[in-house]
């Protein structure tokens, strides 16, 4: 009998231990082969979220302005005059404080928001995806009926309950709504990826085998399934980031964003793009931000899925 | 027949769950309906507030206002408008916004099939060489743009620098057909260029790994031209993904549409939700949001549906 040894020796490889001979011809992707060594693109994404993260947290010891003092001398001030280096927003604000504060507060709940999705949607997709029963179906039919709600209309919502009344100042602070908001909204598609990836897993022979030797339920799912899920859960993670720091824009140009004068990528492009005729680098300087920061997140996740070999057409 | 009645059943969960799901989320939200309909003093105590409270159906539980609503919803009838002084009914606005979201999303769903189609012929086609590099590095940059930056710089640069577009508004196709395909350039640009990315990059892999398989070499080895194989043999198995991730992705394209007719003044579906958040028009909203969910469910079957029409396999299986 050689499952048990196969079996052992599956659990402790990486999730790139697939066996080529279950996955149908038709999803291995032939296309150009992984590279095994970091290219460019990918060190440069990396050196433009460690910019990011340098100056995000290191914000109040750097030698910048104040984002939130105004000035009535250098409304719309273009970038290089006047000592502001990257000019001066319709309050005379200086933009290179205001994106680098703006940035931290874009990343704080990029990352805040896909953590609260990673964990509660990442449970929740093991679970749906081990028990074949009803709950198993409740809960995957729980994420279908979430996913047909747009998720703009559920965060603008979510936003508005949080917010709660706009004369009471007992509220939850901006950044923390637009957390939970995003986060909720992230719950279900995390949770089906996760499912689905581990519906794939739980029907391997080492899972069997460690049925076979009496491992329960949660030794079963946390320590055999969970590791070979993580790969897709982080590559989704990655993408999840970006798309997180998108839904705060969108929000904010709805107006449902942090309250002024705090600033996120997405309050800065919202109140620039009333100037866009006369003082375009003001919405334009963000949105720069924005898509280079979305762009290093999913390279870095192709990076992660490529290294793991993480099925897409199993997600 | 079994098949078609576990799809109404389920048909039936969605539109219940989502719509009361709605109607709690916004009965959570401060601000009462009639504070923001009756301009004026709108305390509890007045008559005003009051009839308009039990006409609304305010003064009742949740389940039962839910249960009101829908009991009229599934015969056709959206309620109205909250409103103290005239009747409108939600169908009307529904009625007038629907077809410009259809129209956003069906020219955005066509444009970007378009354009993903050959695109992704033509890089499995040259898989490895430098045309599918290039393509691949592109379909990056637009997969990471997100759609208000696109709608966002697309009006800047060709509505304000160029002055080729409008930067703001709509015009109805039945006034003016030109007018109307250029106040359509931006939304559909802002909408199609991330799902161009995601639509061939995926045909793009299918078909690549459809080029290996043993048929292919068959009609290549019986003289069938290139573009034949790539076009007739090929494509058409690949597709079956691609149509998959189409039909999911007209969800996210009515998430779009709702930020570009917002930014850009479209009147379509996604500036009457956005509207009625702010104006607190729970049945306008609730009605608009049951709206969504059931096309979304309905393009969803129509996918599975035509997988059987594509693919002799499954048709052969479900029989």
């Amino acid at each position: 009998m050689t499952l048990l040894p196969e079996a052992s020796a599956v659990t402790h490889a990486e999730a790139s231990g697939i066996d080529p001979d279950l996955v149908p011809v038709e999803l291995l992707d032939t296309g150009p082969a992984p590279k095994k060594k970091l290219g460019f693109g990918a060190w440069l994404s990396c050196g433009w979220l460690g910019l990011l993260l340098f100056t995000s947290i290191f914000a109040n010891y750097l030698p910048i302005k104040d984002p939130n003092v105004q000035s009535t001398d250098t409304p719309l001030l273009a970038p290089f005059r006047g000592g502001l280096l990257l000019g001066a927003d319709a309050n005379g604000r200086d933009m290179l404080a205001r994106l680098i504060y703006g940035t931290r507060a874009s990343l704080e709940i990029g990352f805040a928001a896909v953590a609260v999705g990673f964990i509660i949607g990442g449970v929740l997709g093991l679970f749906a995806g081990y028990y074949r029963n009803w709950i198993g179906r409740v809960l995957s039919s729980f994420f279908d009926i979430l996913l047909a709600i747009p998720a703009l209309v559920l965060v603008l919502s979510l936003v508005s309950v949080l917010k709660g009344d706009p004369t009471a100042d007992s509220s939850l602070p901006g950044e923390a709504i637009l957390i939970i908001a995003i986060g909720v909204v992230s719950i279900p598609l995390l949770a089906r990826i996760t499912r689905a990836n581990t519906l794939a897993w739980s029907q391997r022979e080492f899972v069997l085998a460690a049925k076979a030797q009496g491992a329960g339920s949660r030794r079963i799912l946390f320590r055999e399934i969970l590791p070979n899920v993580l790969p897709a859960m982080g590559y989704i993670a990655l993408l999840g980031v970006g798309l997180a720091i998108v839904a705060e824009g969108a929000a904010a140009l709805f107006g449902a964003s942090v309250n002024p004068p705090g600033a996120t990528l997405g309050t800065m492009i919202d109140a620039g793009r009333g100037d866009m005729e006369s003082a375009p680098f003001v919405m334009f300087m963000p949105i720069l931000v924005v898509f280079f920061t979305v762009m290093a997140l999913n390279f870095l996740g192709d990076v992660v899925r490529d290294r793991f070999d993480v099925r897409e057409s199993a997600l | 027949m079994l098949n078609l009645g576990r799809k109404l059943l389920q048909l039936a969960v969605v539109f219940v769950v989502v719509t009361f799901f709605t109607v709690c989320l916004m009965s959570l939200v401060p601000g009462k309906p009639e504070n923001v309909v009756i301009p004026f003093d709108a305390s509890p105590g007045q008559k005003i507030t009051k009839e308009f409270r039990s006409e609304n159906n305010l003064d009742r539980p949740l389940p039962v206002r839910w249960a009101k609503w829908a009991g009229k919803f599934v015969t056709g009838d959206m309620g109205y408008l909250y409103s103290s002084t005239d009747k409108t009914p939600v169908s009307t606005g529904v009625k007038k916004a629907a077809p410009v979201s259809i129209l956003l999303i069906s020219y955005s769903q066509i444009f970007s099939l378009l354009v993903a189609i050959p695109l992704a012929v033509l890089a499995a086609y040259r898989s490895g060489r430098r045309v599918d590099k290039f393509l691949n590095a592109l379909m990056f940059g637009f997969i990471s743009l997100p759609n208000f930056a696109i709608a966002l710089t697309l009006s800047y640069f060709l509505g304000v620098k160029l002055g080729l577009v409008p930067t703001q508004g709509y015009t109805g196709p039945t006034e003016n057909l030109v007018a109307h395909f250029k106040s359509m350039v931006v939304p559909v640009l802002a909408l199609s260029l991330g799902q161009v990315a995601i639509y061939m990059r995926l045909l793009r892999s299918d078909l690549v790994a459809t080029l290996q398989e043993d048929f292919i070499l068959m009609a290549k080895s019986k003289g069938i031209s290139n573009g034949r194989v790539l076009w007739r043999h090929a494509l058409r198995p690949s597709s079956l993904t691609l149509l998959t991730v189409a039909g999911l992705s007209i969800g996210t394209a009515i998430g779009g549409t709702l930020v570009v007719e917002y930014l850009l003044g479209i009147p379509g579906l996604g500036l009457l939700v956005g509207n009625a958040i702010f104006a607190r028009q729970y049945v306008q909203l609730q009605s608009l949001v049951a709206v969504i969910a059931i096309s979304f469910v309905l393009i969803n079957f129509l996918i599975d549906y035509l997988y059987t029409v594509l693919d002799p396999r499954i048709r052969e299986r479900s029989t």
